[in-house]
């Protein structure tokens, strides 16, 4: 029987086989940030192990920097001690850091394909959960925890047991893809699946609807794999994907070679089956925008909020949980999305700060005004996004729009630096979660595309950008 | 890590679902650099109050359930970051079991490193938990939690067990390996970063 992408990739890094245990697995890229590995170098230091692989570990600093003027100093000291870890622990143990100073200097999951180091087939982790965005190029990409990093650092293998796959079909065409996303495809599904649907799977997503999508917009698919609670996400390499990574600083010098091999390799057999499919057909999807508390409550930019009666389909938790979103965000079911009003736009993360994000939202805001009382700001997903986009004049049109427009950087997708809500500020934001207090404690989020924020920045709540004339 | 020990007490009773690990441990506390002390500022923004006072009407704050080992929760518990931290301040503040009805990937394999066992159980039996109010003893060697007026079987990976009841270093363990991975990394084909 034939085999899935998936499936192809995880055999050929297997490293031991056991019945009935994990497999280890071998792991070809290694993307580390401050955060979630201070702990792992401590652990190889108190155990006296070195880094197996440092020419196969890549490290940056993404989550506490500040997105505000570089030259100055980090006055938060926690971050700062932070990011001094990481540049400490990078020197004693030989790995390549592009540090806060450096033109690569990004948001891990951007940098890594635009530096050309994610590719097809191979295994990436970080530790991270938003790793899922590497699948966008063919890899097999996760997110893992601290043990897991140190256990990489150390030994270039995991330990894995084999997720399911799950076939994600994406049917059909956009009517207008340039109000309807690639986050709007995305919202779908998980509204669709559920945060749990993916649970122990790797999602393989398919179809029409995906290979139509550019390399930026396959990695907001995959990006949010994770919220559909699956292991990874992964798209098959095709010419896109080869075109997109050829001539980056770190693609490989027998790049083609490569590619002739992937070519043959890289897809999923016709006669292969998956342990569990969803079929979305986007002929006639409509904008989302998230109205709870987890990125399953999402709806149409043209419905009420649902009841949670109706959201949860009898389900008593799921119901509950409703309300308490509700109460959580201050909304009521019955209210139109488009009443709702926005204190804050953020335009950045890993799931939308790439260079066609901030085009498309660019077109949207083009010779107007953020609406008064509305404070926006755009954070460009890498340094390198952000060079070309000033190149391009788009820093101009957004800050004469009044957005703010930063330093690269996670910024107020966790709001570890110092861009957070405040206390009940409700923010239409490009970013991956909406949880409680996830963008400042006591903030409301809003999940939506970067030319759903740009048009609620302008209208000062949100908008049908189906309604406005973007081709 | 410690090997695993049978554990004997009240349970927790958090009754919600998709709790996410924002909610354990929020990102204010993903600053610091060591792994001990995050027990204090688990589920902090359920805990305390904007000026950091305890809130009454927070299952963690009711004094009845001080010293309880157990948390028993609904579905999909520990979604979204995989923030080691959350797992590491649910360890600190004395958790060594979860029961829920589903856990997500990440973190329920963040357990296993950490010497705290992950039990899913059916949805039904979770409603009996939430309502238990007598101790309960979770054996890990023969898989029975024992209540006051039951013995409930649960299923557990035997290698994840074994990791736990050995207290089992991962990183030791795959060390016997070395020769594996060098003969892997032989006849690699993916080319080196830099």
């Amino acid at each position: 029987m034939g085999k899935t992408l998936f499936e192809k990739i995880w055999e050929s890094h297997i490293v031991v086989e056991k019945q009935n245990e994990p497999d280890l697995i071998y792991i070809d890229r290694h993307l580390v940030h401050e955060v979630t590995s201070p702990q792992a170098f401590d652990g190889l230091r108190m155990n006296n192990r070195k880094v197996r692989r440092p020419d196969l570990t890549i490290a940056t600093m993404d989550h506490n920097v500040p997105t505000s003027d570089r030259s100055l100093p980090i006055l938060d000291q926690t971050s700062a001690v932070q990011i001094k870890t990481l540049e400490n622990n990078c020197k004693d143990f030989g790995i390549k850091l592009f540090d806060i100073n450096s033109p690569n200097q990004g948001i891990v999951h951007v940098i890594g394909p635009q530096l050309g180091i994610t590719l097809p087939g191979s295994t990436i982790v970080c530790g991270d959960s938003h790793t899922s965005t590497h699948g966008a190029f063919g890899a097999l990409a996760l997110g893992i925890g601290t043990s897991e990093v140190e256990h990489v650092l150390a030994s270039q293998t995991l330990w894995l047991e084999k997720p399911k796959t799950f076939e994600v079909r994406v049917e059909g065409k956009r009517k207008n893809p340039h109000a309807v996303t690639a986050k709007d495809i995305i919202l779908s599904i998980i509204k669709n699946i559920g945060t749990a649907g993916g649970t122990g799977t790797v999602i393989e997503y398919r179809g029409e609807g995906i290979s139509d999508l550019s390399m930026d917009q396959r990695m907001t698919i995959c990006n949010m794999s994770i919220e559909g609670g699956a292991r990874a996400g992964l798209v098959a390499p095709d010419q896109k994907t080869f075109d997109y990574l050829r001539g980056r600083e770190y693609t490989p010098k027998n790049y083609e070679s490569l590619v002739d091999s992937w070519k043959d390799t890289l897809k999923t057999d016709s006669d292969a089956t998956f342990d569990k499919q969803f079929i979305l057909d986007i002929n006639d999807i409509a904008p989302q925008v998230s109205w709870g508390t987890n990125p399953g409550m999402t709806c149409d930019v043209d419905e009420p909020i649902p009841s949670p009666d109706k959201f949860s389909n009898g389900d008593a938790n799921q119901k509950k949980g409703a309300e308490k979103a509700l109460e959580y965000m201050a909304l009521e079911s019955g209210t139109m999305i488009e009443d709702i009003k926005i204190d804050r736009v953020f335009i950045g993360s890993c799931t939308n700060a790439r260079l066609e994000d901030l085009i498309e939202a660019s077109k949207i805001i083009q010779g107007q005004k953020v609406a008064s009382g509305v404070n926006a700001m755009v954070v460009p997903g890498s340094q390198m996004v952000k060079k070309q986009a000033e190149e391009m004049g788009l820093d101009k049109i957004f800050i004469d729009a009044n957005f703010e427009w930063r330093e690269a950087g996670c910024s107020m997708c966790l709001g570890m630096n110092p861009d957070i809500l405040s206390p009940g500020e409700r923010c239409a934001s490009t970013s991956n979660r909406n949880f409680e207090g996830r963008q400042g404690n006591g903030g409301r989020t809003h999940l939506v595309s970067p030319v759903m924020a740009a048009a609620a920045a302008i209208s000062g709540h949100f908008v049908d950008v189906r309604k406005l004339d973007l081709n | 890590m410690e090997p695993f020990e049978n554990v004997k007490s009240i349970v927790t009773p958090l009754d919600k679902v998709n709790v996410d690990t924002d909610q354990i441990i929020p990102k204010q506390f993903l600053k610091l650099v060591q792994k001990s002390g995050f027990g204090k500022f688990l589920f902090f923004n359920w805990r305390y109050d904007e000026n950091e006072n305890m809130k009454s009407d927070f299952i963690l704050n009711d004094p009845k359930y001080d010293g309880s080992k157990i948390l028993v929760t609904g579905d999909n518990f520990g979604c979204g970051s995989s923030r080691e931290h959350a797992v590491w301040a649910l360890d600190d503040y004395g958790f060594s079991v979860i029961i829920s009805s589903s856990f997500a990937d990440i973190f329920f394999s963040n357990c296993f490193k950490n010497g705290i066992l992950p039990i899913s159980l059916e949805s039904k039996i979770i409603e009996k938990l939430l309502q238990e109010t007598n101790a309960i003893e979770v054996d890990l060697e023969n898989q029975i939690i024992k209540t006051s007026s039951e013995d409930i079987s649960f299923e557990i990976n035997s290698h994840k067990k074994k990791i736990l009841l050995e207290g089992l270093d991962d990183i030791a363990q795959t060390f016997q390996y070395k020769d594996k991975i060098s003969e892997f990394e032989e006849k690699s084909t993916v080319p080196s970063v830099l």
